[in-house]
């Protein structure tokens, strides 16, 4: 480029909740840097009010996307991943400022994020099948499971990977169904913010998801012990704070999933996670290994079973020959 | 001319109208139907109650006899059986009625003179129904003039399975007329209605046009009288007589041939209609074997020792 | 009501069942006395009897039992899936011979009628076994990758209402999936867990497998706060469910939570009336109305709320109370005194509140713990009886004019465990179930019971699904 004269345009980072990008209510900001610990950029810093008000956003988005066809949320889905490939230059470069990662590692950890929009879009319409289905009651009914959204999932971002972990706790949550509010990574929260741009141009309805950026502790706090919040996804939170979310999660019985660093895992995925089992300085676990196939289970961790009877009868008073 | 209840006057004006109001009755879920009618089959009737039952069912007894070959004598006998249930035991009480076809009223009304037994007779070219309407009432004229005191008709199913309501409600109407002093049992065949929306809708049909008795089926065909479609049709008189005030009986009739089966019809009518149909009045059995097997159990409950085949009378 | 058809009494014999004068704690395979001797008395509801005196399990037995079945885990857990069907089968046909005698036993603990032991708890109980026992060498076909492992020991505390049955949802899936087990009867119901020790010593499965711990509360908390248990499962109340969910925070423990609910019954104008009356009754007079998921709140369409309202009470008039061995029962006694002094509270509150009373007219028998079926008029939903969940034979009625209505009426509440829908109108039934926030969703029908066919809530009702393939994941490492 020639242009070295120009000086280039900051971005503002903005939060995203309810498909606008507001500041934080606080007015409040702090500096992101990069793994070198240079200035990156300024990022909103959100107070409780803002993850109320993400919260009435999400709940707000719940009925219109819980209730749209697993078909369309697929479409919407592959839309974000589509859109992800126009930028990915701009989410390189960010995730390699952020996790101080060499541009191909970042390109290959946008490229696996991208991909795995696209296996979840391809999850929305399967899971029911998968999940659900009739089930042979032994007598005269139609017994039918079915898996449902469980509702406003608060989702706690990996604190590591800011990019794939995050689309990769980001994406089952919504593929079912569920809307999110969702806690950046503290220390890396830029591709999330710009995430939040991508997916009000791809079709995701305003609200379905919102992303905080802030102290991990501060914004949990008040969505852990939020009463119209159903689940939380405690991924993002070292061992301490997830104990703590844990308990405020109780009072209104949230589904919670557990940071991998207590949540047990099948032996063989807990060997490989081991291996590289990074935990940063402040103690926040980064265990999950992100590049791994993610399964369902992070589909499932927020879905609820309903299950319908009814009587099937008899074709008529008189008994069927059939 | 008996007439529809005030309350449903606008019902049968026309056959749009009834077809609506047949079609505005309550629906009916098979499975539950039959569920409630298994779970009232469960209640245990011991001791005391099972002799008061077995009493009650005996006098709800319609003794039928309707084959080609009956004869003079035939019907004699059985309205001897009728008289004198168990010539062991004179307290047995007398069944209800004795039910013969057209032909064999004068006979059964004969023998039946003094004793209190009603002679019923079947009508309205039975089982099939399958005449001129001029044919049925005639043979409802001669069942009367011949000493019936009731008349069991069938209704027309070919014409409600096609939905032309009004004349199965007016040929009702036309027979009712037709029996004078006679009681009127309406008899749906309720297996070939198929449906319990079907027998509902029919015995609002029965209600609205006189009945005096709504009645299961012929016994010729392959379902008769079910625990379900008699809780169903109990159901609709006591839902018409809280609407109307006016009390119309029930009777299964067919295949109720053991005291369990009878034990388990009198509590649907206890739980269901009420002890106001605890009457022979307003309930009967249609039955003709059901009666010895009654009578063999009220030795048991007498002696303490089960009966056999050898101790009641063959009809 | 006097009819001219009175049923004679018509009681089952008593003498099936034989009750022992005192029980242990079934810890290892053997009956025991509890560490520090401590007993307590059961008795039966509807008449106050005493009817054993079985050892109160302290911290002490608590961590005996887990150690026991610790060490059972290993072996238990490494037996080739086919084998511990096997054992599972031979404990389902040994409760269908003995069903007759167990329906006794827990109808005399529970208060609950015979004809409810022996057509409803018992059969599922006996199905319940039957069908985990053949999950047991087909877990690679769950649907949850291949091999799916045990967690390890299981401490399972289950509620009084259903006592056999709960039982059985709780240790017929462990046990298929490996896992070991011990488990906590509620305090005023014991007695056939006891029985169950005695079932699996016929069935010779092995020692320390199944443990045993009758108790009240502290051991129910010893046990899910231990930390060498891996796997909590609980159904009981909302407020203890919350307690255990935040007593495993931090921990690996899997937990499973069946709490309460305030099911709503919705009858739609177009409903089969005489059916809705039916499954009315059943939602909230089922086991005296002491059932998580009853249809406490009936919401009823305002244009037939008269008719069906009239043909409710004609119908509770016709239920006979009294006498649980009675085989013509439909009402039994409530479980406790403690039960009893809730429902009269929360009933007292609902006519301070100003909701209309109607009692069925039947006479109370003059010792043990009765309450006569009892229906609220005039409720609406800032009325506690319709919000707070009374576990008895009490039922809130709220009119609703429109689907939308009463849907958002139904979803109105805390809790999210059972709804019923009754119409005739097909495309109603699906768009209503599907609005439903509920985990449980009975369309013209109610109370609908059975081993395949996954049971849980949504929202304070509780987390997890018992029955069905879903009831495998609680107890494997997935």
């Amino acid at each position: 480029m020639s242009d070295q004269n120009r000086l280039g345009v900051f971005k503002t980072y903005k939060l995203y909740v309810g498909g606008k990008f507001p500041r934080s209510e606080s007015g409040r900001v702090y500096e992101v840097t990069d793994s070198k610990g240079q200035w990156l950029a300024n990022a909103p810093q959100s107070s409780r009010k803002d993850a109320r008000d993400a919260v009435v956003a999400a709940r707000k988005a719940f009925g219109g996307w819980s209730g749209a066809t697993a078909y369309n949320r697929g479409q919407v889905l592959y839309r974000v991943a589509e859109m992800l490939e126009g930028r990915k230059e701009q989410f390189v470069r960010e995730v390699a400022a952020s996790e101080g990662l060499s541009k191909s590692k970042a390109a290959a950890a946008v490229d696996a994020a991208i991909d795995r929009w696209v296996w979840y879009a391809g999850w929305t319409d399967k899971i029911g099948q998968i999940a659900g289905g009739a089930n042979p009651v032994a007598g005269p009914y139609l017994n039918l499971s079915t898996p449902e959204p469980t509702g406003v999932v608060a989702v706690l971002a990996p604190q590591k990977s800011s990019f794939l972990g995050l689309v990769s706790v980001i994406a089952p949550v919504i593929a079912t169904g569920n809307t999110a509010v969702v806690v950046a990574s503290a220390d890396a929260p830029l591709p999330a913010l710009s995430l939040g741009e991508v997916l009000a141009t791809s079709d995701v309805p305003g609200g379905v998801v919102n992303i905080l950026s802030g102290a991990t502790a501060e914004i949990a706090a008040p969505l852990a012990a939020h009463q119209d919040v159903n689940a939380i996804d405690l991924t993002g939170a070292d061992a301490a704070l997830a104990k703590e979310l844990e308990i405020a999660a109780a009072d209104n019985l949230k589904r919670v999933l557990r940071p991998p660093v207590t949540r047990r895992r099948p032996s063989n995925e807990a060997q490989s996670a081991t291996a590289s089992s990074p935990v940063d300085a402040d103690g926040a676990s980064d265990s999950e290994d992100w590049s791994a196939s993610p399964g369902t289970h992070r589909l499932t961790a927020f879905l609820e079973t309903k299950t319908v009877w009814h009587p099937t009868g008899a074709l008529g008073a008189a008994g069927s020959s059939y | 001319m008996p007439t529809t209840a005030p309350a449903f006057a606008d019902a049968t004006a026309s056959d749009s109208a009834l077809r609506r109001f047949l079609f505005g009755l309550p629906g009916v879920d098979a499975v539950g139907l039959e569920a409630r009618a298994a779970s009232l089959g469960t209640r245990s009737i011991k001791t005391t109650a099972k002799a008061y039952a077995i009493d009650l069912a005996i006098s709800m007894i319609d003794l039928t006899t309707l084959e080609g070959a009956d004869t003079p004598g035939k019907v004699r006998a059985l309205a001897a059986k009728a008289v004198n249930p168990d010539p062991t035991d004179r307290t047995t009480p007398r069944t209800a009625a004795v039910c013969v076809y057209p032909d064999m009223a004068s006979t059964a009304a004969a023998a039946l003179a003094g004793s209190g037994v009603k002679v019923a007779s079947v009508a309205t070219a039975f089982p099939a129904g399958r005449a001129a309407l001029d044919v049925k009432l005639a043979d409802v004229r001669d069942a009367v003039a011949a000493g019936a005191d009731e008349i069991d008709m069938v209704i027309d199913r070919g014409a409600f399975l096609s939905g032309r309501f009004l004349k199965v409600y007016e040929e009702i109407l036309a027979v009712k007329a037709e029996c004078g002093p006679a009681r009127l049992k309406v008899i749906f065949e309720t297996g070939e209605l198929s449906t319990y929306d079907n027998i509902r809708r029919a015995s609002w049909i029965g209600m609205l046009a006189g009945a005096d008795f709504i009645k299961t089926s012929t016994g010729k065909v392959a379902t008769n009288a079910t625990p379900a479609n008699t809780l169903l049709m109990l159901e609709a008189v006591r839902d018409f007589r809280a609407a109307t005030g006016v009390q119309i009986g029930v009777k299964p009739a067919g295949g109720i041939r053991t005291t369990k089966d009878a034990v388990k019809f009198l509590v649907l009518v206890n739980e269901t209609a009420g002890e106001d149909w605890l009457d022979p009045h307003w309930f009967r059995f249609g039955a003709s074997s059901l009666l010895n097997d009654l009578l063999m159990q009220r030795q048991k409950l007498s002696t303490g020792r089960y009966s056999g085949p050898d101790y009641v009378t063959v009809d | 009501m006097a009819s001219a058809f009175e049923y004679a009494p018509a009681p089952e014999s008593r003498s099936v069942v034989d009750i022992a004068p005192s029980y242990g704690l079934f810890i290892d395979g053997e009956f025991t006395e509890a560490a520090d001797g401590k007993v307590f008395k059961t008795v039966s509801p509807s008449s106050e009897e005493v009817l054993s005196e079985v050892a109160q399990a302290g911290a002490a037995d608590v961590d005996r039992a887990v150690k026991a079945a610790r060490k059972a885990f290993e072996k238990w857990s490494a037996l080739p899936g086919s084998e511990r069907a096997k054992y599972l089968f031979r404990i389902a046909r040994i409760i269908q011979e003995r069903s007759r005698e167990l329906a006794v036993l827990e109808t005399l603990d529970n208060g609950k009628p015979i004809k409810e032991t022996r057509d409803a708890d018992l059969p599922l109980v006996a199905a319940h076994f039957f069908y985990y026992a053949g999950w047991a060498d087909k877990l690679d076909h769950a649907g949850y990758g291949a091999n799916p492992r045990p967690l390890g020991v299981a401490g399972q505390v289950i509620p009084w209402n259903f006592p056999l049955l709960m039982l059985a949802w709780k240790i017929a899936p462990a046990l298929a999936t490996g896992n070991t087990v011990v488990l906590k009867p509620a305090e005023t119901t014991p007695l056939s867990a006891l029985f169950f020790a005695d079932i699996c010593r016929q069935a010779g499965l092995p020692k320390g497998v199944v443990n045993i711990l009758t108790g009240y509360g502290d051991a129910g908390e010893a046990l899910v706060t231990h930390p060498d248990v891996n796997k909590v499962a609980f159904t009981g109340s909302t407020a203890v469910g919350k307690a255990i969910a935040r007593s495993v925070a931090g921990t690996d423990k899997k937990v499973t939570l069946e709490l309460g609910g305030k099911g709503a019954n919705i009858v739609f104008d177009d409903a089969p009336i005489d059916q809705a009356v039916e499954g009315i009754v059943t939602g909230i007079f089922f086991n005296q109305g002491q059932v998580c998921c009853a249809g406490s709140r009936l919401l009823v369409q305002e244009s037939v709320q008269d008719e069906v309202l009239d043909a409710l009470k004609r119908r509770l008039s016709t239920l006979r109370l009294g006498d649980p061995l009675d085989k013509n029962t439909d009402i039994g006694a409530i479980n406790s005194a403690e039960q009893l002094a809730r429902i009269t509270s929360l009933v007292e509150t609902g006519e301070a509140e100003g909701a209309e009373r109607w009692s069925a007219p039947c006479e109370l028998p003059s010792s043990g713990y009765w309450f006569a079926p009892t229906l609220f008029t005039n409720v609406t939903q800032a009325h506690t009886v319709a919000r707070d969940e009374i576990f008895g034979p009490v039922l809130s009625v709220l009119s609703f004019r429109t689907p939308d209505e009463a849907v958002a009426k139904a979803n109105n509440s805390q809790y999210g465990l059972s709804a019923g829908i009754w119409t005739e109108k097909g495309s109603r039934i699906l768009a209503v179930a599907d609005k439903l926030r509920a985990g449980v969703v009975w369309a013209n029908t109610f109370n609908k019971f059975d081993p395949t066919s996954p049971f849980g809530g949504y929202k304070e009702s509780g987390f997890g699904r018992e029955g069905g393939r879903h009831g495998l994941e609680a107890y494997l490492d997935v």
